[in-house]
């Protein structure tokens, strides 16, 4: 555990290097979900590949996080480090939100609310065709305004998709105010319950506490989809920028970005 | 006679038997689509996600990024209206070889009215990178389409209609993406037409030739990519330009051979379409004739 909380530290530095090199990006809700991408691709994924790429599949459904996706992607080995400074620049394999042309991504996102939609897609190919593995799709909180997620709530209860592991983001802001200001999709919990998933909350900065709980919904075995919701805070890692929803998708100043560093190093 | 939709649904029994990787997806409407036919052989690969197109084509994408040969089916008002974002972000920019599969396309819908019959489709699909749009224009074109792109490495819409259409191809002949098909050899005028419209210009075109007048018909199956060398010859050639489809003259068909002949061959077109409006309920035959989309019209344009 004390190596991936090491591995979370490089990341949170990765980040803001990158949104720096870019002077542009989305800081706030990459630091959140730094510890559930760590957590994947250092723990709980099968990175092993078969005729369909990689066993286990991840689809970044809130695709502003990309930061946060390369920089995970780059401690695998997927892209090279040195590539991270290349960031939203012309010429780069790293645009700004991702995209299937980038090694290890497995879908192109950023337009939000169709990250689940393609996950039930995968999972659905699974089950057709009796193959092992699992589908993680990570969502944002905000996110979930959008219609079409709760459309694909309803295609992966119908098609009892149990290969399917989804997660929210609940760092409870979003780019105009917190989530109660703008059009809250609160209770998530009792939402997603209603769609017939199983709910499980947990600390999303507890590294061991998101393993645990992705372990415990692959033992309910009980023929439902999943969510695990994560409690999380926008801008974590970074005193002065945490649980300001400003900082959603602006790069830092100067000074800040010499603060930043000095409180990550 | 037999609609294009109903071809297609047959052709989806017949390739559901020979490839298990065939996968047929519908938003509530199979048994309009006509996919309910596939239904009924192979429930297990034919996924309802119910009345939401959005989620229809992202999960058509999740199955194709796995392998499968999804076929995506729902109105066309729907599929590339409601849907029109997912097509592109999802489907087209990750190049995927998801088959947009549209029944009731254009006015021919009848009956349903103006909220039903999608007019913007063709315009909607071609300007998206990656992707093609084929509109077949009878039961043989749509059943060897429909078989062509079944292993096609990436996104293709397909046009089809509710109404019947007679049959104007036999088994021998082909229909290959980027191509087209000329239908006799009048230097008169030369019409091109799309899916329904074909059998009426071919109509035109017998009638005219019992005056002595010679045109010919250029079917533009292939809307995307266009047949660019066969537009150029055959205008080249012909005494007046005329296209005919029963979608907005903005965008549609007749735009893309404007487009063609304007960097290539710059020349008079006569578009025949609907003139920037909305449709209206009615008969096929009576919509269609109240927004002049008829063999009459063609005949007018050709003596004028």
């Amino acid at each position: 555990m004390e190596k991936l909380q090491d591995i979370c530290k490089e990341i949170r530095r990765n980040i803001v290097e990158m949104v720096n090199s870019a002077k542009s990006g989305h800081i706030g809700g990459s630091m959140s979900s730094v510890e559930l991408m760590v957590a994947l691709y250092h723990n709980v994924m099968d990175l092993n590949t078969n005729e369909n790429g990689r066993i286990d599949k991840f689809i970044l459904s809130k695709g502003h996080a990309s930061p946060v996706y390369y920089a995970v992607l780059a401690s695998k080995r997927y892209i090279d480090k040195k590539e991270l400074l290349t960031f939203r620049k012309i010429d780069s394999n790293l645009e700004g939100h991702p995209s299937i042309k980038t090694n290890g991504v497995d879908v192109s996102s950023g337009s939000l609310g169709q990250g689940l939609s393609i996950a039930n897609g995968m999972a659905l190919a699974k089950k057709l065709d009796d193959k092992p593995g699992y589908v993680y799709c990570l969502m944002g909180d905000g996110e979930l305004e959008e219609g079409q997620i709760w459309e694909a709530a309803m295609t992966a209860s119908q098609y009892k998709l149990d290969n399917l592991i989804a997660f929210v983001d609940y760092n409870g802001l979003q780019i105009d105010g917190a989530l109660s200001e703008v059009a809250s999709p609160e209770p998530i919990d009792k939402k997603f319950e209603a769609f017939g998933f199983n709910v499980i909350t947990t600390n999303g900065h507890e590294i061991e506490d998101i393993i645990d709980s992705i372990n415990n919904i692959k033992n309910l075995k009980n023929s439902k989809p999943s969510v695990l919701i994560l409690n999380t805070i926008k801008g974590k890692g970074i005193s002065f920028i945490e649980g300001d929803y400003r900082y959603h998708g602006k790069a830092l100043s100067d000074e800040e970005y010499i603060r930043a560093t000095k409180e990550l190093a | 006679m037999k609609s294009t939709r109903k071809a297609y649904g047959e052709t989806l029994v017949v390739l559901g038997e020979e490839d298990k990787d065939v996968v047929v997806l519908d938003a509530d409407l199979a048994s309009a689509t006509q996919t309910s036919m596939y239904k009924n052989k192979f429930p297990e690969r034919h996924i309802n996600v119910g009345i939401a197109e959005q989620d229809l084509v992202g999960t058509a994408s999740g199955l194709a990024l796995m392998g499968k040969k999804v076929y995506a089916s729902t109105f066309a008002v729907f599929l590339t209206g409601r849907a029109y974002e997912q097509i592109r972000n999802t489907v087209a920019y990750n190049n995927l070889p998801v088959k947009l599969c549209a029944t009731h396309a254009g006015l021919t819908v009848g009956e349903d009215g103006a909220s039903h019959q999608m007019l913007e489709d063709i315009a909607l699909m071609r300007v998206i990178p990656n992707m093609t749009v084929l509109s077949p224009a009878d039961e043989i074109a749509t059943k060897k389409i429909i078989r062509d792109i079944k292993d096609y490495n990436g996104p293709v819409y397909v046009r089809l209609g509710r109404s019947d259409v007679p049959a104007i191809y036999t088994n021998a002949e082909e229909f290959e993406i980027g191509k087209s098909i000329v239908h006799g050899d009048g230097i008169d005028a030369v019409v091109f037409a799309t899916g329904y419209t074909v059998h009426i210009a071919l109509e035109a075109m017998k009638e005219l030739k019992q005056n002595k007048i010679n045109i010919k018909v250029v079917d533009i199956y292939s809307i995307k990519p266009l047949d660019k060398e066969t537009i150029i010859s055959s205008a080249k050639e012909a005494k007046r330009i005329i296209t005919i489809e029963e979608h907005n003259i903005i965008g549609g068909m007749g735009s893309a051979i404007c487009e063609v002949l304007s960097e290539l061959l710059p020349r008079q077109v006569i578009r025949i379409g609907v003139e920037d409006k909305f449709g209206k309920s009615g008969s096929a035959k009576a919509v269609m004739e109240k927004y002049k989309i008829t063999k009459e019209r063609i005949i007018e344009e050709v003596l004028k």
